[in-house]
């Protein structure tokens, strides 16, 4: 069976980044100038030298994603299950040594969450939890998604990764969806990140992608956590992973996550900075690179951010989330995973991506079509 | 007039909803290109509660007939299932068949195409399959019982205009049924040539919804559409690459 790993393993983090920082100015060019982008391409793209390019850069990527996708925006909304957490991890609001009161929802309190969320005009839903194989585990997931299946277009599941024999249980549920981020490719950095509980295992989350593919999952989510680690080089190795799975799982969907790390309590501070004007760059090169894959923007952006970047080449957003089980209805003083930052309702945005020249698209998905 | 089973098109141009910055916009560009066959995505609308769904409410004139279609189904079996939901709830029994298993450039699976507009067929639906420019294809098709053909002239959404040039040739050449070239389509000067070379029809979408002006680039193609439809009627006149003199090869027959 291919692994990812056989490949990840022939190539060494300092070399990579090396490789990127040197690109020129000329390297960028060559990549804008190009029909097909390779990965030498996007090393030039996300290098420092392709500053200075931005605004072409964003050109091209707003014309790639309207060819694509059109002008439109799809929405999507977090439902966090459950906080009940086994892992530490060092940026993390659920991290087991955060010594808050957990929770996990119950059959009747996730119905309340759901009420909330359909009457906001959702039909697309990203369940999310902690890893807690004792309370949350695939069971539980089945009963979830046996409950909330008749009320919703579209399941994604951003949960602790799991066997391949789980995924293939799960998908006849009503499961379309996988998120599954990495946090760093770094694999020193990992360990420091992610020191106890299932999660320190850096080459089981490496190769939770392959197993997603195997069993046939419509559409996975890639993604790193920004401010770990140096975010070039991690970003590479999501393109070089991306590139990885579409050869090799060609009946998958995929899209891309680029979450900068947010505070929370009692939290860790990013190690690298990176600023609005390189995450532009970061989306724009991601676009330019793969024009199919999908781009996904959630709350933990600004206000003044999120409005501006319906036009650069995203594809989805989210708005009105809450990070905490039972954060809509049940239980709004819970333990969140971070902070938002943009708290606007659903609505406001989609007026925002009107406004914008978009069509906000609530639906683009039938749970009937996947038999 | 173009006939496909039992309707009759006064518009060769055929279009699709997907794609456009408002349904409004949408609406409008719709009722400037004169089609009257309006593909819709099953995914994308409600279709428990169709009544209250925005898209399909604006879709709701006399000359305009839906053609749902199964985009996002991977094989036969899906799609037979999504065909025969899209009957139920939009009461139509015309089906654009879109089976792609592959998500990035979305190219149509030949054999599962096969299976289902077998199945179909047999179903009593109108089956419009979406497929690659394979002229054998077309005649298996056929003789599956399709009531049309859609190949494709580019990948889909491209904008790349008819790269299958002499693979359409050949499909129209031979083809019992109406050829819709469907796909890759983006200027109106592609939609003319294809319907020069015979096509009875064409389905453009994104060349509309992404361009600068939708309502103008509509009437635009509905212009195109009809002039190259004129042309093939008329009969082009056989360009001509060098010119003929006096023929020293054959010379020899006068001696």
């Amino acid at each position: 069976m291919n692994n990812f790993s056989d490949i990840f393993n022939t190539y060494n983090w300092d070399e990579t980044k090396a490789g990127i920082y040197a690109k020129t100015g000329q390297d960028v060019e060559r990549a804008l100038a190009a029909s097909k982008r390779t990965l030498e391409d996007f090393k030039a793209l996300v290098s420092p030298a392709a500053a200075p390019y931005l605004e072409q850069m964003a050109a091209i990527s707003q014309q790639l994603t309207q060819k694509r996708f059109g002008k439109v925006i799809q929405m999507y909304v977090p439902l966090y299950l459950s906080n009940e957490c086994k892992n530490i991890c060092t940026y993390c609001g659920f991290s087991y040594d955060n010594k808050v009161k957990r929770k996990t929802l119950l059959p009747m309190e996730i119905m309340q969450e759901v009420s909330v969320i359909k009457a906001m005009g959702y039909d697309h839903v990203l369940l999310v939890t902690g890893e807690d194989n004792e309370t949350v585990h695939v069971d539980y997931f089945k009963k979830v998604l046996d409950l909330i299946r008749p009320h919703f277009a579209h399941i994604s599941m951003e949960v602790q990764p799991l066997d391949l024999e789980d995924y293939l249980q799960l998908t006849p549920y009503g499961l379309n969806t996988v998120l599954v981020y990495q946090e760093t490719y770094h694999q020193e950095d990992y360990k420091k990140h992610h020191p106890k509980g299932k999660k320190s295992n850096f080459r089981y989350r490496l190769e939770t992608p392959d197993r997603l593919g195997q069993a046939g999952i419509h559409k996975m989510g890639l993604g790193i956590l920004i401010g770990l680690e140096d975010w070039r080089t991690d970003c590479f190795f999501t393109a070089l992973h991306l590139n990885y799975l579409e050869k090799n799982y060609w009946q998958t969907k995929y899209s891309l996550s680029f979450p900068r790390l947010r505070p929370f309590s009692g939290g860790l501070e990013p190690k690298v900075e990176m600023s609005d004007r390189e995450l532009v760059q970061l989306i724009c090169a991601y676009r330019i690179f793969n024009e199919e894959v999908e781009l996904s923007m959630s709350t933990r952006e600004s206000e003044n951010f999120r409005n501006n970047i319906v036009k650069l080449g995203i594809t989805n957003i989210s708005a009105g989330s809450k990070t905490n089980p039972g954060g809509y209805a049940v239980e709004p003083e819970s333990l969140e995973q971070f902070e938002i930052s943009d708290e606007r309702s659903p609505e406001q945005i989609a007026q925002v991506i009107r406004s914008q020249g978009y069509e906000p698209v609530w639906k683009d998905w039938d749970n009937s079509l996947a038999q | 007039m173009l006939t496909i089973a039992d309707k009759i098109f006064n518009s060769r141009l055929f279009t699709g909803t997907g794609k456009f910055s408002s349904s409004i916009l949408m609406e409008e560009a719709l009722l400037a290109s004169g089609s009257e066959l309006v593909t819709v995505a099953l995914k994308r609308v409600d279709i428990k509660n169709n009544d209250q769904d925005d898209l399909l409410n604006r879709l709701k004139y006399q000359h305009i007939n839906l053609l749902p279609n199964t985009s996002g189904v991977r094989n036969a079996k899906e799609a037979v299932f999504a065909a025969q939901l899209a009957r139920e709830a939009l009461e139509t029994n015309w089906i654009k068949l879109e089976i792609h298993p592959d998500p990035k450039y979305l190219m149509p699976d030949p054999i599962e195409t096969l299976k289902a507009t077998e199945e179909l067929a047999k179903l009593g639906f109108i089956v419009l399959p979406y497929i690659h420019a394979d002229p054998v294809l077309c005649k298996r098709l056929e003789d599956a019982g399709t009531s049309a053909v859609m190949p494709l002239g580019s990948p889909i959404g491209s904008n790349k205009g008819l790269k299958t040039i002499d693979f359409l040739e050949i499909i129209i050449s031979q083809s019992n049924v109406p050829v819709i070239v469907d796909a890759g389509i983006g200027s109106p000067s592609d939609a003319a040539w294809a319907m020069e070379i015979g096509a009875d029809a064409v389905l453009v979408n994104t060349a509309i919804a992404v361009s600068g002006n939708p309502v103008q680039m509509a009437k635009a193609f509905k212009m195109a559409v009809e002039a190259g439809r004129l042309a093939f009627e008329a009969k082009l006149a056989l360009p001509v690459t060098h010119a003929v003199a006096s023929s020293p090869l054959i010379s020899f027959l006068d001696e």
